[in-house]
């Protein structure tokens, strides 16, 4: 596989003083925050995709004709029952897109973030009460405008729970992308660690970097759900960073 | 040129099935391994998530924030991280794990920490008034837990157990990063020998399919027959 | 003599097996309020639902003036802006502050400029007494303010005809009757209106024709006095008997 040997010989863990471990922490954070940039454009990336391709999904399946529920059901289970990695590979290497590596993951990953996206979306639709929309109609509204400015409006702010969950299991599954050569963190201090052999020095502090984006990320959104909140309508709190299957 | 081209690849039927007949032991031994990989690594998960839920529980201070500490590392990291840090950093304490080993031990030790979440969520959401009444007839501590508490939250906990165990199978393909035998290592091995990685990982990616497939649909079926009326998680 | 609002002719309705309209007909005029009294799931709110088109009637014929509402040519959103409808659980749109509520429909259904929008909204919200409340979520309010602010709602798209599916029966008995007392007020200002409920009370003392229905049918119409003092039919009578034995009396 590109860019994945092991390393030939055992590595170190201590090899030489503190202090110049720390200057090699130092030395490093440069290009791990170049890779911290591509990992948060990756999965800002990914998500919009996700979500573009989500919403679509989730209305089909809820609002849309049986043969289409069909279709959108089955896309949803393929893409959940899919390893992420297997579909990578499969598109990178098998597909063989024109699209840079960084593109082909943003879709990958998006086309499987949108399966998950719209389960999250479906919910939230769902747990909309019938007589918002049958009140909407009442008032003449259009099926359309009665979507874009009572169901939407409702159903994106029940999402964000649901988000946040999403968002904290796709940066960490960004990493899978070092596999094609995307340099982004993980592959940073991948090469950083073949290069100085410090494995637990620069892993932890790769780490640290994605616990912080991690916490960052869902403190942001929890944030923007407390901006947008409307007294009665929040979403279910799922188990944060929670696994969404 | 058509733009698409790159992605229109011929399948054509003949060849597949030579490659199919080609391939399928070897497919087959590592669909195998997965298994091995998965079973090993959620007993684990199982073991170390539910004494890390019990300490986060009912664990004394140091406890408590050890599992704390734990659990909220491993979920906010990446498993990959998680992975090179027994692979390629435990050598460093004289402590060398082959690429399957470490693999059971990364995906195991990555899936305690969310089943530790969902145990404790299960234990939390059975009413205290079951503890009482267990202490009440003069059970201890440890017996309450053990006779009253355990048996009722692990039931609660299959649903998200189960979505559980079909992730860690999931998951288990990145063991190939570290070049653990499993399925998608073989399917990777096969495809970069005679370069049809196209038509190798359209069976790997059929293989995986099927296994989460039939394995949601057995646990689906489990769930129903363990159900016990009232007793779900809320 | 004032002209015919609203003129429904032969309404059918069947859910599966069951017919819950059996050929339903009756007229209301200009500035007229009428009370459809009955049983529980005797088609009273099927039948307010066939009126703006939220349910499809088998069959018969809708008239709004001399638009007929059953013909599929009909714009069926032009219509629902002519007719204001109140609901039982009120469905005020959660998302929105009281003013919102009341101006949405004025800004994107009747595209309205925004200003004018809030201003008419705010009287809206003025008339039904709640102008203080225009930025309260509904979540905020209780049950009897929140069917004053969807009365407003509906108010607001200045309807030829309003429609109350049970408005109260919702709500906690105190707060039952400020919106009652809203009611009224429309009604004595000349707002034709059709008001499915079960406040007898109101039925008798501000709706001018009484609908008695049961399983389908109009067994009884007629004003108030003649249903409720002289009621023709037996089952009339039965019917408001049990309500006294139950809740002591017919009237207020």
């Amino acid at each position: 596989m590109r860019g994945c040997a092991p390393p030939g010989r055992a590595l170190v863990l201590f090899k030489g003083a503190t202090i110049e471990k720390l200057q090699l922490v130092w030395e490093s954070l440069p290009l791990l925050l170049h890779g911290t940039l591509v990992t948060v454009e990756l999965t800002v990336g990914l998500l919009l995709v996700g979500l573009l391709l989500g919403v679509p999904v989730a209305l089909g399946q809820v609002y849309g004709p049986h043969p289409l529920v069909v279709l959108m059901s089955s896309y949803e289970r393929f893409f959940r029952a899919m390893p992420i990695l297997v579909l990578l590979i499969f598109f990178y290497f098998g597909l063989k897109p024109p699209l840079s590596p960084f593109g082909t993951a943003v879709l990958v990953f998006g086309l499987h973030s949108s399966a998950y996206q719209s389960q999250i979306f479906r919910g939230a639709i769902q747990a909309i009460k019938q007589g918002q929309l049958l009140a909407a109609r009442a008032l003449g509204m259009t099926r359309l405008q009665a979507l874009c400015y009572i169901v939407l409006p409702q159903a994106l702010r029940l999402s964000i729970p649901g988000w946040s969950n999403e968002y904290s299991g796709v940066l960490k599954d960004t990493s899978f992308v070092f596999s094609i050569g995307v340099s982004e963190l993980f592959r940073q201090g991948w090469q950083i660690m073949q290069r100085t052999r410090e494995v637990f020095l620069i892993f932890i502090t790769v780490a640290v970097i994605y616990l912080i984006l991690t916490y960052l990320g869902t403190w942001l959104l929890e944030l923007l759900e407390r901006r947008l909140g409307v007294p009665g309508l929040a979403g279910q709190r799922r188990e944060e960073h929670g696994r969404v299957l | 040129m058509n733009p698409l081209a790159p992605f229109c690849q011929t399948l054509e039927v003949g060849s597949f099935i030579r490659l199919v007949c080609d391939i399928w032991p070897r497919l087959l031994q590592g669909t195998m391994t997965t298994f091995h990989l998965t079973v090993l690594a959620i007993g684990l998960g199982l073991v170390g998530g539910l004494l890390l839920a019990l300490g986060r529980v009912y664990g004394t201070k140091p406890i408590y924030w050890f599992s704390t500490a734990y659990v909220q590392f491993v979920r906010g990291t990446p498993v990959l991280v998680q992975l090179f840090l027994i692979y390629y950093g435990l050598p460093a304490f004289e402590i060398r794990l082959d690429s399957l080993t470490a693999a059971i031990v990364g995906l195991g030790l990555n899936s305690a920490a969310y089943q530790a979440e969902y145990f404790r969520g299960a234990i939390q959401s059975i009413s205290r008034g079951q503890m009482l009444a267990a202490r009440a007839v003069g059970m201890t501590n440890a017996q309450a837990i053990r006779y009253v508490i355990l048996p009722q939250a692990l039931r609660i906990v299959i649903p998200p157990w189960s979505n559980e165990l079909i992730y860690t199978l999931k998951y288990s393909s990145v063991a190939f990063i570290i070049g653990a035998p499993e399925l998608m290592s073989t399917g990777q091995i096969i495809a970069s020998r005679n370069f049809r990685y196209f038509e190798v990982f359209l069976i790997v990616a059929f293989i995986y399919l099927i296994c989460v497939l039939v394995i949601s649909k057995l646990l689906d079926l489990l769930e129903q027959r363990l159900k016990i009326p009232g007793l779900e998680m809320r | 003599m004032s002209c015919e609002i609203l003129r429904v002719e032969g309404l059918h309705k069947r859910y599966g097996n069951e017919e819950v309209l059996k050929g339903v007909s009756f007229s209301v005029r200009q500035g007229e309020a009428l009370a459809i009294i009955g049983p529980s799931g005797t088609g009273k709110s099927t039948l307010l639902r066939c009126i703006n088109g939220l349910t499809e009637p088998d069959g018969g014929r809708i008239w709004l003036e001399n638009i007929e509402i059953t013909n599929a040519k009909t714009d069926i959103n032009k219509i629902r802006q002519q007719i204001g409808f109140v609901f039982q659980d009120f469905n005020l749109f959660a998302h929105l502050t009281a003013l919102d509520n009341v101006r949405l429909g004025l800004t994107k259904v009747k595209r309205i400029p925004k200003r004018q929008a809030t201003e008419r909204a705010m009287a809206e919200l003025n008339r039904v007494g709640l102008a203080e409340k225009a930025n309260a979520y509904p979540a905020q309010l209780s049950g009897g303010q929140q069917q004053r602010v969807s009365i407003a709602r509906a108010l607001a798209m200045e309807p030829k005809l309003m429609l109350f599916d049970e408005p109260t029966s919702a709500l906690d008995p105190e707060l039952i009757g400020e919106v009652l007392q809203v009611m009224q007020d429309l009604a004595d200002e000349g707002m034709t209106m059709v008001v499915v409920t079960h406040e007898m009370g109101f039925a008798r003392s501000v709706c001018d024709e009484v609908i008695f229905m049961e399983k389908g049918v109009i067994v009884e119409q007629g004003p108030p006095e003649q249903i409720f003092l002289r009621p023709q039919q037996p089952r009339t009578r039965q019917f408001l008997g049990k309500i006294s034995e139950l809740y002591g009396g017919t009237g207020s």
